[in-house]
């Protein structure tokens, strides 16, 4: 039963799969919700999804401080893309998290249907618990119920 | 979303998550989660407690064992966190995506 250890969803996007891919990955620094979502102490300018597998997911601040995100698992443009998730609940970077995000590009009808997973969300921790509570996830999750109303 | 937090502070612990993650792929009594585990069986039912009170299983007696499953609600909450947060993301990079700067 992985199913309720994933979030899913779909959307179909008006362009090419392959004009979707290179927005997802090489636009991500402007699509990104970056003054909301980031986890380095100062807030980024823009973020970066290095180009192969491997390759390195994060955010930059102004200062050239980089802050990961995760790393590239699968790189199959313009079909497939699956980044691992080394992040914490509360936006903080943990090496040991183990969600991944898979993302995938088909032409459908002259545009793209994207369909996207967020998986193994059970490894989702919160880094600071020990620390002093957990102030990210629910300020995150208010903000975000706050910006919907 | 207290019961995300509950979820996610139980699931902090290695050896929990580890526990839950063996219930989620097979509904199990106490004794089979120690058996393939590198813990005691008293130890196993401490986490299985934690795991309870978050909401994240439940038991039902079987025979003389406790059967303990995945709580499909359990997770509801930081699930609910993540599908709005990827929701809005998504939707920003649609805009993106369609618009004439792309």
């Amino acid at each position: 039963m992985p199913e309720p250890l994933s979030v899913r969803q779909s959307l179909i996007v008006r362009t090419s799969p392959e004009r979707a891919f290179s927005v997802f990955t090489e636009r991500i620094g402007d699509w990104w919700r970056l003054a909301d979502m980031h986890i380095g102490e100062q807030p980024p300018i823009t973020a970066i999804v290095e180009p192969r597998v491997g390759g390195r997911w994060f955010e930059r601040a102004a200062d050239g401080t980089e802050c990961p995100w995760g790393h590239v698992r699968v790189w199959e443009p313009p079909h497939r893309l699956v980044l691992s998730w080394e992040i914490s609940a509360d936006w903080r970077p943990d090496p040991t998290a183990t969600s991944e995000v898979e993302v995938r590009f088909a032409a459908e009808d002259g545009a793209t249907r994207i369909d996207f997973e967020h998986r193994g969300i059970e490894s989702l921790t919160l880094r600071d618990q020990l620390a002093g509570g957990w102030p990210g996830l629910l300020q995150a999750f208010a903000k975000t119920t706050t910006d919907e109303e | 979303m207290t019961n995300a937090v509950a979820a996610i502070t139980a699931l902090a612990d290695p050896t929990r998550r580890k526990i839950f993650e063996r219930i989620a792929a097979h509904p199990s009594a106490v004794g089979a989660l120690a058996d393939g585990l590198p813990v005691s069986r008293p130890a196993v039912s401490q986490h299985l407690r934690v795991l309870k009170d978050a909401g994240l299983v439940d038991d039902e007696a079987q025979g003389t064992r406790r059967i303990y499953r995945v709580r499909q609600e359990g997770l509801a909450d930081v699930r609910a966190y993540l599908d709005q947060f990827w929701d809005q993301s998504l939707a920003a990079f649609r805009d993106l995506a369609e618009s004439e700067d792309a």
